[in-house]
């Protein structure tokens, strides 16, 4: 019972093929316009491919090509949550619940009980006779998401839950959504690494309708290939090839690391010319306005972007760069757009993988 | 919330919906208001003037005389039976129109609005030569038996004719500002087409359908032209009320007036009771991200970029 998607639309540049085991939550993160909410609609059925096919178990979604396939929205077990709540306004809450298993046949009083029942878990049981009106945000996102799982689907499809909840409600959402994601097969796609961590079982990284980075999230956020990914850990990545323990980048000159991943244990092949990543965190990175002297260090020569209150810090931004400064250290140096300084980090600190 | 964002378009929290304070200031300038008085006078004038022409001493015996009465009886039968097939058939073309795509679509939409710009008479020619003795489809039928023409039949096809545009115009407007996002969700939530329309679809553009259904009501009950050209003008059987207030206009004026503020008086009874201010859609529903790509309707979606950028 798994889901195995492969879908392209021309018009959107959309091209992907991905699959979903029986009891997995698979997070789709990607910056803005990369096809993620186009990926959740073809499986929805709400969107039909130019090409492909998915099957979901034994069930076929779609099938392209001489004997073409299209399962409607209704027929496929697909449960959809997405950023708005959209509770059908003219029920009450527990109306909208039993919304699904009435729809799938279940009697009257049957669907209440059901619907009681999913109330009860998403802790909005005494909601259950307002109207959506006389919801506020987070409210009504639980019960959407009472109403989803209410059916029963065999997948779940989550399209940036708590975009739209202030952020009083989307922690509480969470907590909710990783209780009842639990032995379920799920796709969420979010812009919160805290998301893919805490829900996600495995992460897809979008970029321009493909798929250009996988795998548990724990990997991903470690040894990111995309700078979408390397955002979103929140390192700084240069990419080059590897020879000893130095990367030849494009834009850094050479970067001095220790050896992680599948470098750790067999070192790097001799010669070099092997494509590979320098990751090291902003923490890591020290500001001067002169090139320190002696120590194995590497050494950046840049000019200040951007600056940003980042937590306790200032994130000081050098291009692709960044660096995290105490304000005490940023009053010291007197930094402003435009500033030339040396980003300063420790070989110890960059970890070298291949790409 | 952007600062210069209605305040009553907020999203909607606990409380915040009970203290809504409109905005005092208001982009119409004055001149505007004098042109919108004077259009509005423009509207009343002749209804004083009529009223004022009404003869108070006889209106109860000019409206209750057993022509007027026959009248009034036949056009409120005729218009309901009129609303009542607009519905039939106004409501899934209005829903064809809304959600379905095919080629021909556009074309369609303008023909099924062609009674509204076409004068009622012409409109009860093509009637005639379609249903009449000798008319396209009638010659059949009245070979088998059946006279449409100058029936009370024909005044309800006169009148559904002229009625239907309103109630698709209205209804299809509805549809498509409430949009196909709960529809989605309740596809999703494994209901039928049917369901959906029986359980969503229906309830949710209710409002619409009823001021719909209003209208065409009132441009049943108004019908003249096409009545008159397809149906004639019997008393009791095609002699509706504009009809008669036609005929009484030369022989007995003060008839004429009476009854014309009598149908005045329903009209206004029937729009004033039903018909209200085309409502703004709820602010959630209207917000356009996420199920804004309905089966099918891709080359209306948004593309992923357009609606991803629009976040904060």
């Amino acid at each position: 019972m798994t889901l195995e998607l492969n879908a392209t639309i021309a018009e959107r540049h959309l091209d992907v093929s991905l699959s979903v085991g029986p009891v997995e939550t698979l997070a789709v993160m990607g910056p803005n316009g990369a096809g993620k909410s186009t990926l959740v609609q073809i499986v929805a059925g709400l969107l039909k491919p130019d090409g492909g096919q998915a099957t979901l178990g034994v069930r076929t979604l779609f099938r392209t090509g001489p004997a073409p396939l299209w399962l409607p929205p209704h027929a496929r077990g697909v449960g959809l949550l997405a950023q708005d709540p959209l509770l059908f306004p003219h029920l009450s809450v527990l109306d909208n619940v039993a919304f699904g298993p009435r729809s799938k046949g279940l009697g009257r009083a049957e669907s209440s009980a059901v619907a009681r029942h999913w109330l009860g878990e998403v802790d909005a049981l005494e909601l259950a006779a307002r109207r959506p009106a006389q919801l506020s945000g987070g409210q009504a996102q639980r019960v959407a998401l009472a109403r989803a799982l209410a059916t029963d689907p065999e997948l779940l499809l989550l399209d940036e839950p708590m975009a739209a909840l202030d952020i009083n409600s989307a922690p509480f959402l969470r907590s909710l959504l990783k209780r009842v994601l639990a032995g379920r097969r799920a796709i969420i796609v979010t812009h919160h690494v805290l998301d893919a961590l805490m829900l996600a079982d495995r992460i897809i990284v979008m970029d321009c309708g493909r798929i250009v980075e996988s795998g548990p999230t724990a990997a991903v956020l470690a040894h990111p290939r995309s700078s979408f990914a390397a955002s979103l850990a929140g390192l700084n990545v240069l990419t080059g090839s590897v020879t000893g323990t130095f990367v030849q980048t494009a834009d850094a000159g050479l970067v001095t690391g220790r050896l992680t991943g599948s470098f750790a244990g067999a070192g790097t092949p001799a010669g070099g010319g092997t494509e590979g990543l320098a990751a090291f965190p902003p923490s890591a990175v020290s500001v001067f306005l002169a090139p320190p002297q002696g120590s194995p260090r590497n050494c950046f020569p840049v000019a200040v972007t951007e600056l940003e209150p980042h937590g306790d810090h200032i994130r000081v931004r050098a291009g692709r760069l960044a660096a995290d400064i105490s304000p005490a250290a940023m009053a010291d140096l007197g930094l402003e757009p435009g500033s030339a300084v040396f980003f300063v980090v420790k070989a110890a600190e960059v970890a070298i993988y291949p790409a | 919330m952007p600062v210069l964002a209605h305040h009553s378009v907020g999203p909607p929290g606990p409380g915040r919906r009970k203290a809504v304070k409109r905005w005092e200031y208001q982009a119409v300038p004055r001149w505007v208001f004098a042109l919108a008085a004077a259009g509005a006078l423009f509207i009343l004038l002749p209804l004083l003037g009529m009223v004022a022409k009404v003869n108070w001493g006889n209106f109860i015996p000019l409206i209750t005389s057993d022509s007027s009465r026959a009248a009034l009886l036949l056009s409120l039968k005729t218009a309901a039976a009129s609303t009542g097939l607009c519905i039939v058939f106004g409501v899934p073309l209005a829903l064809v129109l809304a959600r379905a795509r095919f080629t021909g679509q556009r074309i369609l939409r303008a023909l099924i609005l062609l009674p509204l710009v076409v004068p009622p008479v012409v409109g009860g020619l093509a009637l005639m030569y379609t249903f009449g003795r000798e008319g396209l489809i009638g010659k059949s039928l009245s070979l088998a038996g059946i006279n449409i023409a100058f029936s009370t039949t024909a005044v309800v096809m006169a009148q559904a004719f002229v009625a239907l545009p309103f109630l698709v115009l209205s209804l299809e407007g509805t549809l498509r500002t409430a949009g196909q996002r709960y529809e989605a969700v309740a596809a999703t939530l494994g209901a039928r087409p049917s369901t959906v329309l029986r359980r969503i679809t229906l309830p949710l553009v209710l409002p619409g359908l009823v001021s719909g259904a209003v209208l065409a009501f009132a441009r049943s009950l108004g019908e003249f032209g096409a009545t008159l050209t397809f149906a004639g003008s019997l008393q009791g059987v095609t002699r509706t009320l504009p009809l008669e207030i036609y005929l009484q206009r030369e022989t007995d004026p003060d008839a004429a007036v009476a009854l014309s503020f009598l149908l005045i008086a329903v009209a206004v009874v029937v729009v004033g009771l039903t018909y209200r201010t085309p409502k703004l859609p709820a602010p959630r529903g209207a917000s356009g991200r996420g199920l804004n790509g309905g089966a099918g309707a891709r080359a209306e979606v948004p593309a992923d970029t357009g609606t991803d950028a629009a976040r904060p």
